[in-house]
């Protein structure tokens, strides 16, 4: 680890620093009431953004994500199912109900011995009001979790790992550390030994998921992070798992503690 | 000397011997000092074909972590070694070893073998039991990497 960088290396992060904008000092997010986009070494895609696609993310109006947002606010007040309830019959208003749940998530849940992330919450409470349940990346699901999420924006990510979701825990920590795929790389490999260098086109980051559901700029769209699980996989040529599966949602966890202190970003916009 | 014969090697190396040697396969070859001395074709490698392989994006393109001296592509990565110059430091077998089975030299390293089907875990299913080049491919971007002289 403390071994100095080849030249050719030392210089091209340096290019790229110097390119992104990249400066030392811990940046705060744009909202004076929210945490850093940085922590004790960890960093936020945000901050391997340009600056120009960082300002249309702190402009309301022009931040994409912004569609999804609307439409999630629509559907939380929308009845739905044979009583015709919506999520605001029984919780009311989104912005003090909902305050806090996305930094915490996903959590283990006692009645499923298992994980349960945003997406699957939705899910269960849509069974609850006898509603159809919403396909994983789905617009209205990806409206519905950029809504919900965005009522945690600013507060620093804080995933519950001990007790009975610790060994899930370890199970996603296993995942990311594991070699996969015919090119034989693990999720480290790039996001924790390469970042700030440049795989062909893009700058690696440090692959965190506060950001989630993000608008994917070259996707034209939300995404979920079960989305980009798969995409990274399928990268390495290794067969993905399927959105919402125990494999990923335990890599969630990790990731999510990975990022422990990170602030909830929803709605933003990765490349 | 590290030898890549593995279970299975006997039925494919018969195979190896009966036929061309086009029949070479992942499980046969062996590094011998840092090199496999032998090209794995019978046709001589092809370095313009070799240049047009290693900047096929549907073949893992050595671009997504080397720069190399073909100024009509954008974005050459950064993540090894910039690889102009690299025929003046390296022979044929060097090279071939190297693209082969780069795990071979470091262990940790994270360039992806293009010739090598054991050891993976969990490769996608149309990858599977396939190797990223043929050995046609190995040949031909040996042949274009040995062409890449100091100036
Ligand atoms: C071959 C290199 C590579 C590997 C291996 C890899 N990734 Fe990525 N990952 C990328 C690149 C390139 C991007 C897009 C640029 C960026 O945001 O870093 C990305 C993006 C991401 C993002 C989005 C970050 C953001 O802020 O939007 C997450 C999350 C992520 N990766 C997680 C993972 C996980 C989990 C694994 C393992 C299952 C993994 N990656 C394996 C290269 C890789
Ligand atoms: C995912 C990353 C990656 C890809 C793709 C990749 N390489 Fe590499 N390569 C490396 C790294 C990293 C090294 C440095 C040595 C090591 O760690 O193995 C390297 C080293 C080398 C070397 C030795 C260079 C020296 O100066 O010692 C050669 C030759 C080479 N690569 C050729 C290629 C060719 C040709 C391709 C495509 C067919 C390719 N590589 C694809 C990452 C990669």
């Amino acid at each position: 680890m403390a071994a100095p960088l080849p030249r050719w290396k030392l210089a091209s992060a340096l290019i790229v620093c110097g390119l992104t904008g990249y400066s030392a000092a811990p940046p705060r997010a744009a909202d004076s009431t929210s945490v850093p986009y940085e922590t004790e070494g960890r960093k936020s895609g945000y901050l391997f953004l340009t600056p120009a696609t960082r300002t249309l993310q702190d402009d309301e109006f022009q931040n994409p994500g912004a569609f999804a947002l609307e439409r999630g606010r629509d559907l939380w007040d929308a009845p739905d199912g044979p009583d015709r309830k919506s999520c605001a019959s029984c919780h009311g208003d989104a912005a003090t109900a909902m305050v806090g749940v996305a930094a915490r998530y996903p959590v283990f849940d006692a009645a499923r011995n298992g994980l349960v992330n945003i997406e699957m919450r939705i899910n269960a409470e849509r069974e609850r009001m006898k509603a159809a349940p919403y396909a994983y990346e789905s617009d209205d699901m990806l409206a519905l979790t950029t809504f919900l999420t965005a009522q945690s924006r600013g507060m620093p990510m804080t995933p519950d790992i001990d007790g009975p979701a610790r060994p899930l825990f370890e199970q996603g920590r296993a995942f990311y550390e594991a070699r996969r795929g015919q090119l034989d790389l693990s999720c480290g490999q790039c996001h924790d030994d390469r970042t700030g260098l440049r795989l062909r086109g893009d700058v690696i980051s440090q692959g965190q998921v506060n950001g989630f559901p993000v608008y994917r700029v070259s996707w034209r769209g939300q995404a979920s992070r079960h989305r980009i699980f798969a995409w990274c996989n399928t990268s390495v040529r290794a067969e993905p798992y399927a959105a919402g599966s125990p494999e990923y949602l335990a890599l969630e966890l990790f990731m999510a503690w990975r990022g422990r202190g990170l602030p909830i970003e929803a709605p933003s916009i990765r490349r | 000397m590290i030898w890549r014969a593995v279970i299975g090697s006997c039925l494919l190396m018969a195979a190896g011997f009966v036929s061309s040697p086009q029949a070479q396969t992942p499980a046969t070859y062996r590094i011998e000092n840092g090199e496999v001395p032998a090209p794995l074709t019978a046709e001589p490698g092809n370095p313009a074909r070799g240049r047009q392989t290693v900047r096929d994006m549907t073949h893992v393109t050595c671009l997504i972590c080397h720069a190399l001296p073909i100024p009509e592509e954008p974005d050459h990565g950064e993540i090894g070694p910039p690889l102009a110059g690299i025929g003046s430091r390296y022979s044929a077998g060097a090279l071939r070893a190297r693209l082969m089975d780069p795990k071979a030299f470091n262990p940790e390293s994270i360039m992806p073998a293009y010739f090598r089907t054991d050891g993976l875990n969990r490769v996608g299913a149309e990858f599977r039991g396939r190797t990223i080049y043929t050995p046609q491919q190995i040949e031909d971007v040996v042949a274009y990497l040995l062409s890449l002289k100091e100036p």
